[in-house]
């Protein structure tokens, strides 16, 4: 593979996976969200 | 007895070795020390590098030969990893992922401001450098200087000193640079969209954050975990609220520490001969286009997500999706009161901000894992 090529699939692969670890990292903090909701007595902690 | 020449005495000083180069050096470490001093840019990391460079541009000084000195920085501190890692630590122990974690989406943000990595990485490749040099001049665009030199380290260890340079030289200028762009790429009225108060987040939620954090990402760039395990156990040494004492050494006498080691190690790599070539010219200049380029997919993404969002965000987060932190969240603030005083933007712009930085490992880590 040249350069050229190289450097072009690793823009595809590089970018989409940050993008694709990052949507997976925000899915489960709404998941954590859900199972951990804030309650109003930690606000005196 | 030993015969006694004036001669050979005079060859051991470091006058008759002295180059124009070391001397242009001294000039450019004398314009960091100036910097620093003057216009507060980086002090913290700029004064070291700056006398580096100063004294390892001295003649015969037994500093960066092995063995001596100043090598034993460069390869135990950054060769060895340890270095980029324990400021990792200390990063992770200072940032507060709150107003991430009560705004999920912002995560997206810290990643489509990795645009500018790719996007110089590529520009570097037409300049000429080979893959490995391209990325890790790429990796200039995340505006992390411990990735920075991290991957760098791995991959172009010669362009250490010219890559560190420009990643820190940029998150100064963060003020300079970004704001023209923010108000290249929004209207006054996308500037004034006030965003609702973000929701407190629980205790089981900070606590839980740096687990699922380190799953997810150490999973799909386990090249990357170095910088990640230290990143998120130094955050759970803040949430926890447990370990006040290492949380204290991890913010403070630790990152001190060996951010001394970090600025001198760094320094040491720009000798005359091995930095005075058009290489670091081109690796400002690229760095430049990535930093711009980062801000600039922020900023579009946050535009794309208010397409679809009823509740529309201030497009101006997405420029702190750049790891500057917090530089890059108070230039967000400073534009944004610019339109409204009102606005206050600066919480909602520290969850791109501290996403940015997740973000930039996990870009480190797939060059990594492609190049390595």
């Amino acid at each position: 593979m040249d350069n050229w090529t190289f450097g072009i699939t690793m823009i595809i692969v590089g970018m989409g996976g940050t993008i694709l670890t990052m949507w997976l990292l925000s899915l489960l903090m709404g998941l954590l969200r859900k199972l951990f909701p804030y309650k109003k007595e930690e606000a005196g902690k | 007895m030993t015969e006694f020449h004036i001669s050979t005495v005079l060859l051991k000083t470091g006058f008759l070795h002295l180059t124009l180069g070391h001397v242009i050096m001294w000039l450019i470490a004398a314009a960091f020390i100036y910097l620093a001093i003057k216009k507060d840019f980086e002090p913290l990391l700029l004064i070291p590098i700056g006398f580096s460079i100063f004294v390892v541009n001295f003649p015969l000084a037994p500093l960066v030969g092995e063995g001596q000195l100043f090598y034993l920085f460069y390869h135990y501190g950054l060769e060895w990893e340890i270095i980029p890692c324990l400021i990792f630590l200390g990063i992770g122990a200072l940032t507060d992922f709150g107003p991430m974690i009560a705004n999920p989406k912002t995560l997206l943000l810290g990643a489509s401001a990795q645009l500018g990595v790719y996007v110089a990485f590529f520009g570097a490749i037409l300049f000429g450098f080979n893959i490995n040099e391209a990325a890790s001049i790429g990796i200039i665009g995340g505006a992390d200087g411990p990735t920075c030199i991290y991957l760098t380290t791995k991959l172009a260890p010669h362009l250490l000193g010219a890559n560190a340079i420009a990643a820190y030289s940029y998150m100064a200028m963060v003020p300079l640079i970004q704001p023209p762009i923010m108000k290249l790429l929004t209207t006054a009225k996308e500037r004034k969209i006030r965003m609702k108060q973000l929701r407190p987040v629980s205790k089981a939620e900070r606590i839980f954050f740096p687990f699922i954090g380190t799953i997810v990402t150490v999973l799909i760039v386990p090249d990357a975990a170095p910088l990640l395990a230290m990143f998120f156990v130094g955050n759970l040494f803040r949430e926890s609220r447990v370990v006040e004492r290492l949380l204290k050494t991890s913010q403070n006498e630790l990152l001190n520490i060996v951010t001394i080691f970090l600025g001198l190690a760094v320094g040491s790599t720009m000798i005359a001969d091995q930095f005075l070539k058009p290489a670091p010219i081109f690796i400002f200049i690229l760095g430049l286009f990535a930093f711009a380029f980062s801000t600039v997919g922020g900023i579009l993404l946050a535009k794309i997500m208010n397409l679809f969002l009823k509740e529309k965000i201030n497009p101006l987060i997405g420029a702190a999706g750049v790891s500057a932190v917090p530089m890059a969240a108070r230039a967000v603030q400073k534009v944004g009161q610019q339109e409204d005083p009102q606005n206050f933007l600066l919480m909602h712009a520290m969850g791109p901000n501290v996403a940015g930085v997740i973000g930039t490992t996990t870009a480190a880590g797939m060059f990594l894992a492609m190049l390595r």
